[in-house]
C-alpha cells in the first residue's frame, strides 16, 4: 500500500553517516566474514596453483563441450521453466486480483505453501507422482522423472506463488476504471487490457519472471532428485565438480560464472523494481475485486481451480498418501528406530535439529537483515548503501553449495574454528535468510513518514526511544513476516546444509535426500514421511503468516 | 560474535564427556560401512576406547570431503578409498603413516605405498556384470560372458550401468574396459556399447535395486534390465537376504567383466587420536573382523588366513581373472578417461 504514498523529500541530516555506518557494521562484518570470505577461498583454491592464478583454466573450462552443454541446459530450462511459469500463472494472477470468491483466502495461502516448501520436499512430492512407480506410473505407465518435463513441472509449482504474490498484488491495485474508460471508446475487451492493463503489469511482470529465472536458473535439489546424470544445472554441477569428480577448477570456474549470471539477473531485477515503484494510480485492492459474471469469466475462475487443483495440490497429496502406503503409519513409526543403518541416529531426530537450527538462523538472519534494512531505509542512505542492497540479494543466487564447501576449508582454525560446532548450519542457512528479512522489512521501514521520526525527536526523544515508539509499533508485525520467511527457508535450506550438517546430525531435507538414495521400500517410504512433516511444518509457519500479513505488495 | 568463537572451540568430537576426548576414536567411512555389533563391542571393551562412527555418503564423495577438510578432519580413521581413487587421497596428502600390527598377514598382491605405509588394504571385491537368471532362461539365450558379448545384438537394451563419474562400480567398470581394450580400444568399445542401447544412471543403488529385473528390489520396482554393473558378491547376497532362502542365487556373475577393487584405510593426517586410531587400524586386520565383513559388507577379506563363511563362498566365489589396473596407471589416466567417458556416453 506504500506504493500509492507520495514520497517524503529527503531532509538533510547531520550524524546521519556515523548512525548508518553503525547500523551497516554488524551486517556487512557477518557477510565479509561468512561468505566472502569462504566464496573466495573456494574459488582461490580452485584457480591458484603453486602460487600464481591460473586464469587460463577458465577459457579451457568454458570451451568443453560437457560444460558447455550444462551451461546450456541452465539457460534453456530456466527460460522454458520461466515461460511455463507465467503461462500457467498469470490467470491464476488476474483470478486473485479481479475475482471474489469463496474461499479465496483460503485458496491464496494454498497457493503460496509451495513456495516456502524446501526444493527436497518438492522433488520427492515429484518422484512420488511421476516417477518409477508414481501413481501415473500405476495408472497409466507413465514415467517423466527422467525427462525434462519433471523438472520444468516442479519449478512451476514451486513458483506460482511467485508470480501470483508479484503480479496480482499489483493487478490487484490497478484501477479497472481506466479499462473500461477504455472499453467506452471502442476498444474491444482484448485491445483495451494489451493497451491499458498490460503496460501497467509490465513491470511487475518482468519482476516476477526474473525472480522466477533466478530461482530456476540456480535449481539444486530439484533437478538433483530428478534430473539423473544427464540433466545439471550450474549449481548441480558445481556439486559434481566438488564432491564427487574433484575437479575444483572446474568448480570454480562455474562458481564465477553462475556469480556473474546471478549479478546480472540482480541488476536488471532492481532496475525492473524501481520502475515498479513509478507512478501508477493504484487504489484499494478491496475495491477492485468482483464476483465472476458471465460464462467466460466463470470458465477462466474453474480452469484456475482446475490448475491449482492438479498442479499445485495433487503432488504434495500424493506425496501423503505415499507416506501412508504401510500399515498403520509404518513409515512413520520406523522413523523413530535407528537400526535403518543410514544414519546413526534415528531419523525422527532430525525434527529435532532442523528447528533448533531454524529457531538460530532465523534469530541471526532477523538480527543482520534488521540492521541492514533499518540502514538502508534512512532517506540520507548515500549511493553506497544501496549499492549494498543488492549485495544482499546475492546468496540467494551464488552457490549454496560453494558456500557450504567454503565453510569447511575456512571457519576450520582460529580464531574462527567452527567445523566442529553446531552453529556453522544456521550461519549458512541465515546467509539464504537475510534477503526475505530484508526484502519484508525494507518496504514497510521505507513507508514510516520520516516527519514523525522527527516529531518525536524534536520532543526530546534519544534515537532508541525514537526507534521503539515509532518504528517498532509499525514494523513489528514486518518483524514476525520475515522471521517466518527465515524459518522457513532455514528448514528447507538444502545445498549449503548437505555439506556442513555432520553425518550424525542430518536435517530434514538431508536426511530426506540420504533415504531417497537408498534402496528398499522402507527407505522410500521414511523419506516420504519425513518430507510430509517437514511439509506440515512450513505450511504451518506460512499459514500463521497469512494470518499476519495485510500488505500485498511485497516482493515474495 | 563472542559467543559464536566460544561455541567453535568445542572442535574435537569427543562426546562422552568428563574423560576428554582420548578416548574416542572416530571413525569416518562411506555409507557401506558395516559390522557386527558385538565385533565392535569386544574392541571397545579390549582396548577401552569408544568407536564413533561417521558415515558421510557414497565412497568418492566420502573421500572427496575428507580430502577438502583435512587440515581439520572430522575422525582419526578413514576407511574406504579404493585402488581407482587411492592417488587421489596420497596425493593430497590425506594420510599419516603407520603399519598395522598384523600387517604381514595381508596377502601381497593387495598391498599398496609399502614404502610409506600411508594405507593399509581392508577388503578386496570384484565389480562384475551381474545377470537375472530367469530373464536368460525365459528367452532361451545364453548370459553373457565377456565384455565382447555386451555389444552384441543379442544383449541390445539390456544393459544399466553407473555414472563413471559419480559412482564407484561404475569407475571400476569403465576401468575394466580400458584394462580390457586398452588405450587405442575402449572409447570404440563404449560407443557400441551406447549404440547397443547400455542404460547409465547415477548410483548403484538405482541401477542395482531400481533397474535391474534380477534383484529382489528390482523386480518390485519392476525394473526391466536383466544385466547390471554390480558385485561378484552381489549373489550371494540375494540368497542370503531372501526369506525364505532359495536354494540356488537367481542372479549370477558374467565371469569376463570383472574388475578387482580393493578398499583401504589410514590414519587421517591431522588425527587428533593418533593412538586411538592405531588401535582401530589395528583392529581392522584382525581375524575377527576380516572373518565378519563378508556378510556385512559383502567384501572379500584381505588378511590371507581369514575364513570366508561358506554361503558366501559358495554364491559369490572371487572372480577367477579379473582385469586389474597398476594403481600409477589409474592415477596417470584416470581423470582424462572419465572425462572422455563423460562427453562420449553421457552428453
Amino acid at each position: 500500500m506504500d506504493l500509492a504514498r507520495t514520497e517524503v523529500a529527503p531532509r538533510p541530516r547531520r550524524g546521519g553517516n556515523a548512525a548508518r555506518l553503525g547500523l551497516m557494521a554488524l551486517p556487512v562484518a557477518f557477510f565479509a566474514v561468512f561468505f566472502a570470505y569462504p566464496v573466495t577461498a573456494i574459488v582461490r583454491r580452485g584457480l591458484r596453483d603453486g602460487g600464481s592464478w591460473q586464469w587460463g583454466r577458465i577459457t579451457e573450462v568454458l570451451t568443453d563441450p560437457g560444460i558447455g552443454h550444462v551451461l546450456w541446459f541452465t539457460t534453456w530450462q530456466a527460460l522454458a521453466s520461466t515461460a511455463l511459469t507465467l503461462l500457467v500463472a498469470l490467470p491464476g494472477a488476474q483470478v486473485f486480483a479481479r475475482y471474489d470468491f469463496p474461499g479465496k483466502q483460503l485458496l491464496r495461502a494454498v497457493v503460496t505453501v509451495p513456495f516456502v516448501l524446501p526444493t527436497v520436499v518438492v522433488g520427492t512430492a515429484f518422484l512420488a507422482l511421476v516417477g518409477r512407480g508414481g501413481l501415473l506410473d500405476d495408472l497409466w505407465g507413465v514415467r517423466l522423472d527422467t525427462t525434462v518435463w519433471a523438472i520444468l513441472l516442479a519449478h512451476v509449482f514451486f513458483n506460482y506463488a511467485v508470480v501470483v504474490r508479484t503480479v496480482g498484488g499489483l493487478w490487484a491495485q490497478l484501477d479497472p476504471r481506466q479499462e473500461e474508460a477504455a472499453r467506452m471508446l471502442g476498444a474491444s475487451r482484448f485491445a483495451a487490457w494489451r493497451r491499458v492493463t498490460l503496460p501497467a503489469l509490465g513491470p511487475a511482470v518482468a519482476a516476477a519472471a526474473l525472480m522466477v529465472f533466478l530461482f530456476t536458473f540456480t535449481s539444486f535439489g530439484v533437478v538433483q532428485i530428478l534430473g539423473g546424470p544427464t540433466f545439471s544445472t550450474l549449481e548441480v554441477e558445481i556439486y559434481r565438480q566438488t564432491s564427487q569428480i574433484f575437479d575444483l577448477t572446474t568448480a570454480a570456474v562455474l562458481t564465477l560464472v553462475q556469480f556473474l549470471a546471478v549479478g546480472a539477473i540482480l541488476l536488471v531485477h532492481a532496475w525492473t523494481v524501481r520502475r515498479r515503484e513509478s507512478a501508477l494510480r493504484l487504489v484499494d485492492p478491496s475495491l477492485t475485486a468482483r464476483r465472476p459474471r458471465g460464462a467466460a469469466q466463470w470458465a477462466l475462475l474453474g480452469s484456475v481451480l482446475l490448475t491449482v487443483a492438479v498442479l499445485l495440490v495433487l503432488p504434495p497429496a500424493v506425496l501423503v498418501q505415499r507416506s501412508l502406503d504401510a500399515p498403520g503409519f509404518g513409515y512413520y513409526t520406523a522413523l523413530t528406530h535407528d537400526d535403518s543403518g543410514v544414519f546413526l541416529v534415528a531419523p525422527v531426530t532430525a525434527i529435532g535439529t532442523s528447528l533448533r537450527y531454524a529457531v538460530a538462523a532465523t534469530l541471526i538472519a532477523v538480527l543482520i537483515g534488521g540492521l541492514a534494512a533499518a540502514a538502508l531505509a534512512r532517506r540520507d542512505a548515500g549511493r553506497l548503501v544501496r549499492g549494498f542492497d543488492a549485495l544482499l540479494m546475492l546468496p540467494l543466487g551464488v552457490s549454496a553449495v560453494t558456500v557450504g564447501f567454503g565453510f569447511l576449508i575456512t571457519l576450520d582454525r582460529p580464531p574462527l574454528d567452527l567445523r566442529g560446532s553446531w552453529i556453522l548450519v544456521p550461519l549458512a542457512q541465515a546467509l539464504v535468510g537475510v534477503p526475505f528479512v530484508v526484502r519484508t522489512l525494507l518496504p514497510v521501514l521505507r513507508a514510516v513518514d520520516e516527519r514523525l521520526r522527527e516529531a518525536a525527536a524534536v520532543l526530546g526523544a534519544s534515537p532508541w526511544r525514537v526507534w521503539r515508539e515509532v518504528d517498532l509499533p509499525i514494523v513489528r508485525r514486518a518483524l514476525l513476516i520475515a522471521a517466518g520467511f527465515a524459518f522457513a527457508v532455514s528448514l528447507g535450506e538444502f545445498g549449503a546444509t548437505v555439506f556442513i550438517a555432520r553425518p550424525d546430525n542430518p536435517t530434514l531435507p538431508v536426511a530426506v535426500a540420504r533415504l531417497l538414495g537408498r534402496p528398499g521400500d522402507l527407505n522410500y517410504g521414511q523419506a516420504m514421511a519425513l518430507s510430509t512433516i517437514l511439509m506440515v511444518v512450513c505450511a504451518v509457519a506460512l499459514l500463521v503468516l497469512e494470518r499476519l500479513r495485510t500488505d500485498r505488495t511485497g516482493e515474495f | 560474535m563472542v559467543t559464536l568463537s566460544a561455541c567453535g572451540s568445542s572442535g574435537s568430537s569427543g562426546s562422552t564427556g568428563g574423560s576428554g576426548g582420548s578416548k574416542t576414536v572416530t571413525l569416518v567411512s562411506h555409507d557401506s560401512w558395516a559390522v557386527s555389533k558385538s565385533v565392535l563391542a569386544d574392541f571397545e571393551k579390549q582396548s577401552g576406547y569408544t568407536v564413533k562412527v561417521l558415515k558421510d555418503g557414497d565412497a568418492g564423495q566420502a573421500v572427496n570431503k575428507a580430502i577438502l577438510t583435512k587440515d581439520n578432519p572430522q575422525g582419526d580413521v578413514f576407511f574406504g578409498v579404493d585402488n581407482t581413487l587411492l592417488s587421489r587421497a596420497l596425493d593430497n596428502g590425506l594420510f599419516q603413516s603407520y603399519r598395522p600390527k598384523d600387517y604381514d598377514t595381508v596377502a601381497s598382491r593387495y598391498r599398496a605405498d609399502e614404502t610409506e605405509h600411508r594405507v593399509t588394504p581392508i577388503d578386496t571385491g570384484d565389480i562384475c556384470v551381474n545377470y537375472d537368471k530367469k530373464y536368460f532362461a525365459d528367452h532361451k539365450l545364453t548370459p553373457p560372458a565377456g565384455f565382447d558379448d555386451l555389444i552384441k545384438p543379442a544383449y541390445k537394451n539390456l544393459l544399466v550401468t553407473e555414472n563413471a563419474a559419480t559412482s564407484s562400480p561404475g569407475l571400476g567398470f569403465l576401468l575394466g574396459t580400458a584394462a580390457k581394450y586398452g588405450d587405442g580400444g575402449w572409447q570404440d568399445y563404449w560407443k557400441k556399447l551406447k549404440a547397443n542401447g547400455v542404460k547409465v544412471v547415477d548410483g548403484w543403488e538405482q541401477a542395482y535395486d531400481q533397474e535391474f529385473s534380477g534383484s529382489a528390489g528390482g523386480r518390485k520396482a519392476g525394473g526391466d534390465r536383466p544385466l547390471v554393473v554390480s558385485y561378484a558378491s552381489s549373489p550371494p547376497a540375494e540368497v542370503i537376504y531372501a526369506d525364505p532362502r532359495p536354494k540356488t542365487a537367481p542372479t549370477g556373475v558374467a565371469q569376463g567383466t570383472c574388475f578387482r577393487q580393493i578398499e583401504y584405510a589410514g590414519l587421517l593426517s591431522n588425527a587428533r587420536n593418533t593412538e586411538g586410531g592405531k588401535a582401530l587400524l589395528d583392529f581392522l586386520l584382525t581375524e575377527k573382523f576380516q572373518q565378519d565383513m563378508p556378510l556385512n559388507m559383502f567384501v572379500y577379506p584381505v588378511r590371507e588366513s581369514a575364513e570366508v563363511p561358506a554361503d558366501f563362498a559358495e554364491y559369490g566365489p572371487q572372480a577367477k581373472d579379473p582385469e586389474t589396473m597398476a594403481p600409477d596407471r589409474i592415477a596417470a589416466d584416470r581423470d582424462q578417461w572419465v572425462k572422455s567417458w563423460t562427453s562420449l556416453v553421457l552428453k
